[in-house]
């Protein structure tokens, strides 16, 4: 799939968002469960922000020695008789994915959910082998089912349907003759995908952190799907971003459940899966081959910028389950299979801004994002820190733009232009104070503003004139 | 206690005096003594957040000129306050600057930042009997960390019925440029926070900071609901015998 979903230009998205009221409904429940979750199980631990300050000091000091926890990560998977390669972008990953698949003569493939794998495309460059690849993670499978609908959510890639619109990608899909109820459905997929968990001959998973210490890869679910994954095939390729690396099973323990918390509102998940190597002497169970795919894809580049903290992210999706841009517009309106406020972030990093320049402007900087985040990543920051660059760098804003904040500064900085200014707008702006039939009146900003609300009228003395004229008194007094 | 008063531009050019007066009226009831340093524009937000550092470091060295000479700098909005307190990065590689821009920020507080943590005054004897709700600014609470400030001043106006907004964290869609850069988005958002402020059957709506009352008065006006806005600065300088909004 890669980063970059549809063709739409980004206001056609968001119109498009906007409209679709199902979506708008499940986005604005979903938020409301999610969050209050969230903020149940964040207050329950007493000092939520120490632990937000130690987590961020954790990733902070991984991404500082990054080079050193990957050399220690790939040193122990290594000694464990597992295999790891370091893959620089997309391409690279999916060549060697598909070589092993293709040494393994495989066929049938299941994975656990991994964003990283969607960055990449690695679905597609496996599907073009002729493999069978299935998602078993139950949002993912039904976008799957669904003619692959990209995923609108990180953590809950199907938020954006209901039940009943499942059910008819289940009947049309695969024969599904039961209701909507939930529990039925669910059924339903289990029983489905057991036989593609029996019959795969690779699992792939994503990787929640990777622990540097003991070259083992850690897993979050709530299905156990991944440990179904990770157990019955032969062969499994774990693949993650470069910046998933924990130093010890001590930061795991923290950041993990720093994750479950601020993801799903959990003090831990169902199923947090511990893979280290493969099937020993011994063993019932687990790959006898054991490969791991290390992703740049874009991320040493973010390294040592001004955006680094940008990679701390631990995927938790928590800035996306606060934002009202996200609320209202839903997660396909950002073009990216990374929504919301760390979408509008990382998309434009992995991708550059030629797709996604409107993605900075998408916030209101109101900075929900970053009081949400436990790994306490500045968002509404990065994301003027993304307008700068816009502005200084890339050369993209418009020359309008240009020319009014040259203006608007000198008029700011000069007050005799900004008196000049400000003592004209009060008849200026009533004269296009109130747009008529929604149809907005005035200049350029002035009517986009009047497009859908009023002008406060001036009504009276401006502040200056009764300072004035008291001063005046004063003295005369 | 000296202090001069920030007005901000939206106060400043366009609102009429009422909050600007509030503000002043309220202060010298306080006993401070309030000056009002007539060469101030505005603190460079609009130039900062659509990351025209360059031009708002510009206007961040006259403001910081301006208000030199100042004991305290208060102002009626905590989003404009959020941005005196960024001035400091703005003058990372030029120590002079800095050092100047960080005497301004620490002098610089929010009008019921001021009046509850410096003053120490938590009833400034005001008097509105009606109906209201308020509006929790996004850069007032998240930015410069004030949440219970104004709630503290309103609980002591005699007369107030107050009810709290449902959904009161979620920001009502201005964002400056925002507004009129991603109208449809702002609409929506604008909107619920209007279905919101519906729901308490307030007469009116309090707030701390111009630009969200802009965005949500222009609104409510233009569905043509009844229900006012009003500055905190306004509610807190209501007294029985005199009336707002003439
Ligand atoms: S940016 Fe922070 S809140 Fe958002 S997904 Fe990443 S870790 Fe979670």
């Amino acid at each position: 799939m890669g980063i970059k979903i549809g063709n739409d230009k980004f206001f056609e998205r968001v119109d498009k968002g906007i409209n679709d009221k199902f979506m708008r409904k499940a986005v604005v429940e979903a938020q409301s469960r999610l969050e209050g979750r969230k903020t149940q199980t964040t207050e329950e631990m007493g000092n939520w922000e120490d632990w937000r300050d130690l987590s961020e000091e954790i990733r902070q000091h991984t991404l500082e020695n990054l080079d050193y926890y990957l050399d220690q990560f790939v040193e122990n998977v290594a000694k464990q008789g597992g295999h790891v390669f370091f893959a620089e972008d997309a391409a690279e990953a999916n060549d060697y994915i598909t070589s092993i698949v293709k040494k393994k003569e495989a066929k049938n493939i299941i994975k656990s959910k991994s964003m990283v794998t969607e960055e990449i495309g690695m679905n597609e460059a496996l599907e073009e082998l002729g493999c069978n690849v299935v998602e078993s993670d139950l949002g993912e499978w039904i976008l799957q089912l669904d003619d692959h609908d990209p995923p609108s959510h990180i953590v809950v890639p199907a938020l954006h349907k209901n039940k009943e619109q499942i059910r008819d990608t289940f009947q049309e899909k695969r024969k599904y003759d039961k209701s909507s109820d939930p529990n039925e459905l669910a059924q339903f997929a289990r029983k489905e995908l057991r036989k593609d968990f029996l019959s795969a001959e690779v699992g792939i998973t994503g990787c929640n952190f990777a622990v540097a210490e003991s070259g083992t890869v850690s897993l979050v679910t709530n299905e156990g799907n991944a440990r179904m994954a990770t157990t019955l095939p032969k062969t499994q390729i774990t693949v993650m971003g470069m910046e998933r690396i924990v130093p010890t099973w001590k930061e795991l323990d923290i950041l993990v459940s720093m994750l479950c918390r601020s993801a799903v509102g959990q003090k831990l998940t169902s199923y947090i899966t511990g893979l280290t190597a493969s099937k020993e002497e011994g063993d019932i169970d687990g790959p006898e081959e054991f490969h791991v795919v290390i992703v740049d894809n874009g991320r040493s580049k973010i390294l040592g910028t001004k955006f680094q903290s940008a990679l701390q992210c631990i995927r938790c999706a928590a800035c996306i389950n606060v934002c009202p841009v996200y609320r209202h517009v839903g997660g396909h309106s950002y073009g990216s299979i990374y929504p919301g406020p760390i979408g509008a972030v990382l998309t434009p990093l992995l991708e550059g801004y030629d797709d996604h320049k409107e993605l900075p402007y998408a916030s209101t900087l109101c900075a929900a994002c970053t009081e949400a985040c436990p790994v306490k990543i500045p968002l509404h920051e990065l994301l003027v820190e993304h307008r700068k660059v816009i502005v200084e760098q890339s050369g993209k804003s418009s020359f309008g733009e240009k020319l009014a904040m040259k203006g608007y500064a000198f008029a700011a900085s000069n007050p005799g232009v900004y008196k000049v200014g400000s003592s004209s707008a009060p008849s200026f702006i009533s004269s296009v104070a109130k747009g008529k039939d929604g149809h907005g009146k005035g200049p350029g900003p002035v009517k986009m503003w009047t497009d859908i609300r009023d002008l406060p009228e001036p009504t009276g003395e401006t502040f200056r004139k009764w300072y004035a004229n008291r001063e005046k008194e004063r003295d005369q007094s | 206690m000296n202090v001069s008063l920030f007005l901000t531009c939206l106060a400043d050019v366009v609102y009429p005096a009422a909050v600007g007066k509030s503000t002043v009226e309220i202060l010298e009831r306080l006993g401070c003594e309030v000056d009002f340093p007539k060469k101030q524009t505005c603190c460079g937000q609009p130039a900062f957040n659509s990351g025209f550092h360059r031009e708002s470091r510009d206007v961040a060295k006259h403001m910081i000129k301006t208000f030199e000479e100042a004991e305290y700098v208060v102002s009626p909005s905590g989003s404009c306050v959020a941005m005196l307190k960024e001035y400091p990065h703005l003058f990372e590689d030029d120590t002079d600057w800095q050092d100047r821009a960080e005497e301004l920020a620490n002098k610089s507080f929010e009008l019921t930042q001021f009046i509850v943590d410096v003053l120490k005054v938590e009833d400034v004897g005001a008097e509105l009997n009606a109906n209201v709700t308020y509006h929790t600014s996004c850069h007032m609470t998240r930015l410069l960390g004030v949440k219970e400030a104004p709630m503290k001043l309103l609980e002591n106006v005699k007369g107030l019925h107050f009810t709290e907004l449902p959904n009161k964290q979620q920001c009502c869609g201005f964002g400056g440029t925002f507004s009129v850069k991603m109208v449809p988005i702002s609409e929506q958002m604008v909107n619920e926070k209007v279905q919101h402020i519906e729901e308490t059957d307030a007469d009116i709506l309090i707030g701390s900071d111009l630009g969200c009352l802009m965005n949500i008065g222009g609104r409510i006006e233009r569905q043509g609901k009844p229900v006012k806005v009003m500055h905190i600065a306004e509610v807190l300088n209501s007294r029985a015998e005199v009336k707002t909004w003439e």
